[in-house]
């Protein structure tokens, strides 16, 4: 069976409610793009000098932020707390992440806009309980260089000393991550089913479908 | 079985149940603004698909737009680009654009509701987690990724899941100038900002029942910062007056259909819900949150919290860490504190009750020395148009305020409206999240009239004892 596999260095990242302006600030938003959102991935906390899409000096980095630290310099998985990716509904959050070179990011709880923008882009996210959350944290803290493996078909995270944890996602977000699927092409699946639908309504409730153009 | 007023928008929207458990749902009306398109109409041209129902589409420039100067167009050329870019796709694709000169134009979750384009019973969907406002029509609106904007572009349907019922209840009346901003800010101070995380919030009870569609409406739109995509008020006479003669209201030869269908729109008695609370609204205080989440709130009369009092350390943290940001000492009175701007605006409160409000105060007062900046920014052309015809922009221009054409401006920042960092703002917005009205600003969540008040005072105050001076 095809599966995937993650591995890599863990990101602590130990805040609540994380919300979408951090993980990427308005002032990118202007871009008409899907791409290049990377380097300004949580920009006002990485970076002691305001930027926006212009920007072409070199920035002076924070080295208090988790990502300026080394080895989470080198992560690709976001350990953090309750409630991550609230707020906006921008997808430029995930595609930020993405960006950047975040394949997972495991948290209690996520919110729910972000939840399915993130997957809709194969970006992994697990929700784990509040005590292995904890205990993860405290190992990273006591050894900073700290790879988990995680294993999508049997969801399943392996730490460095082979503690295993489960998380549960639904099968087609397993399948989202796997198999990057379209998911247009297969709503498009049922195209005919949709235009049933929609005559059967025309006559149902016509007021709905009343020609807006003046 | 007995239904909630969710169950049965959902169920009348069902086109297909997939074996994973969600379901495809039929999208009645997909409002478009500049920011979360351009990539969505990029995807449907590299994939050479069409659009399915263009006349389910209203699409309009809010976020990146400017509020003064209209006329010499938009300076900032990176926001120009991605204001062309929604009017080249229209133009390309067909589709209704307001033009920022057209009456109509203005914040997407303003001129929804106001034109009709929203009416009860349909599902919206906007690339913007704020679409929830429409709920207060007896509609299930929510909002969407980009992802889901091509995907709704391209099949008029949204494949998700079903979210749980959450009845909120809310009995007796709110004290005199306590608006629903004050109501939805104490509601999210207790459920906290993922509080109805999976949930349609229903709001309902005598309070509800008693208020107007513009109340309901900030209700609705704070929805999403207790977590919840979705919030909705039941439909009664008050959403039947409202839907009434507007631009697009259902044409008169099927008015009575509309109708028929629009008073199906009520949860019945007795449906089950997953989750229920109650509130009394006798007991809400205007609200001030001193924080860096909606849900770090107080009432006027309160003081920020001492984080000394927390046992939980990521707890201790958490208010550490916004007391620092916002500039604040623990056990601060909330009404010393100063501001620099304020700001009334926003798809939370912008409508013409939010302005009547915030001039009712402001009438006969000049704004404090201390203020560096005072802006209000109405939430469409119609709105403008209104308050000037009641004189309410003379009152806001005589107390020292700046009267600006529609958008969502300092409530997000992306135009030219923000403030410099350390600056603190009173905001009839939604988020005080770090940085969100510009970097490093700091942003006090209030309600319209509160936010006048402060404007006068230079610092909080109550206002509900301000008008017994008055």
């Amino acid at each position: 069976m095809k599966n995937k596999i993650i591995e890599g260095q863990v990101i602590p990242f130990d805040q609540s409610n994380i919300d979408t302006d951090a993980i990427i600030p308005k002032q990118y938003l202007k871009s008409i793009k899907k791409s290049g959102f990377g380097p300004f991935l949580f920009d006002s906390l990485r970076y002691t000098d305001p930027g926006d899409l212009g920007t072409t000096e070199k920035r002076n980095l924070n080295s208090d932020f988790v990502l300026n630290i080394k080895p989470y310099s080198d992560g690709n998985i976001i350990l953090a707390n309750d409630n991550f990716g609230c707020g906006s509904s921008r997808e430029h959050a995930v595609w930020a992440l993405k960006d950047y070179g975040i394949e997972a990011v495991i948290s209690t709880s996520f919110a729910d806009i972000f939840y399915r923008n993130s997957f809709k882009n194969g970006l992994l996210l697990i929700s784990l309980k509040k005590d292995e959350l904890e205990n993860i944290f405290d190992e990273i803290s006591a050894s900073p260089k700290y790879n988990l493996t995680i294993n999508i078909q049997n969801q399943t995270i392996t730490t460095p000393n082979s503690q295993v944890y489960s998380f549960t996602i639904s099968d087609a977000d397993k399948e989202r991550i796997i198999f990057e699927y379209d998911d247009i092409e297969l709503s498009l699946k049922y195209k005919d089913k949709i235009r049933n639908y929609e005559s059967e309504m025309k006559l149902k409730k016509p007021w709905i479908f009343e020609n807006n153009n003046d | 079985m007995k239904k909630t007023l969710y169950d049965k928008i959902w169920n009348e929207h069902l086109v297909h149940e997939n074996k994973d458990g969600s379901s495809l749902i039929y999208i009645d009306r997909h409002l478009v603004h500049e920011v979360t398109s351009p990539q969505a109409f990029d995807g449907l041209g590299i994939k050479k698909r069409n659009i399915w129902n263009k006349n389910s589409i209203f699409a309009v420039s809010d976020h990146n737009v400017p509020t003064k100067n209209r006329a010499s167009g938009i300076d900032d050329k990176i926001s120009k680009l991605q204001v062309d870019t929604l009017i080249d796709n229209c133009k390309k694709h067909k589709l209704s654009y307001f033009d920022l000169n057209n009456i109509n134009q203005g914040i997407v979750h303003v001129i929804g509701p106001e034109l009709a384009i929203t009416q009860p019973g349909m599902t919206l969907v906007c690339g913007d987690s704020h679409t929830s406002t429409h709920g207060a029509l007896a509609s299930l609106a929510f909002g969407i990724g980009t992802s889901d904007v091509e995907h709704v572009l391209a099949t008029q349907c949204i494949n998700i899941n079903k979210e749980k019922n959450f009845k909120i209840n809310i009995t007796n009346s709110l004290s005199h100038l306590v608006s629903s901003k004050d109501l939805i800010l104490h509601i999210i101070k207790i459920i906290g900002t993922s509080g109805g995380t999976g949930y349609t919030i229903e709001f309902t009870g005598n309070c509800i029942e008693n208020m107007s569609i513009e109340s309901r409406m900030t209700m609705c739109n704070m929805s999403i910062e207790a977590g919840a995509k979705s919030g909705l008020v039941s439909f009664d006479s008050k959403t039947f007056d409202y839907m009434l003669n507007r631009k697009y209201s259902p044409s008169k030869q099927h008015l009575n259909s509309a109708i028929k269908y629009w008073e199906t729109l009520v949860s019945d008695s007795d449906a089950e819900f997953d989750k229920t609370l109650s509130f009394d609204a006798a007991d809400v205080l205007p609200q001030v949150t001193w924080g860096t989440s909606p849900e770090m709130t107080t009432d006027i009369n309160g003081k920020t919290p001492d984080p000394e009092n927390e046992n939980d350390s990521s707890k201790k943290q958490y208010i550490q860490r916004a007391l620092d940001y916002m500039g604040l000492e623990a056990n601060q009175d909330i009404q010393s504190i100063k501001l620099d701007k304020i700001f009334i605006g926003s798809c939370t409160n912008s409508r013409i009750e939010d302005l009547r409000q915030a001039a009712k105060i402001l009438e006969g007062y000049k704004i404090s020395d201390h203020i560096k900046q005072a802006i209000v920014v109405p939430g469409s052309g119609h709105v403008k148009a209104e308050a000037e015809k009641e004189g309410l922009d003379k009152i806001f221009i005589k107390s020292g305020f700046e009267w600006r054409e529609p958008g969502c401006s300092m409530c997000l920042g992306m135009n030219n409206d923000s403030l410099l960092p350390y600056e603190r703002c009173a905001s009839t917005s939604n988020r005080n999240f770090e940085g969100r009205q510009g970097d490093k600003g700091r942003t006090h969540l209030v309600s319209p009239s509160m936010a006048a008040l402060a404007a006068i005072k230079g610092h909080f105050s109550n206002v509900v004892e301000f008008i017994n001076e008055k």
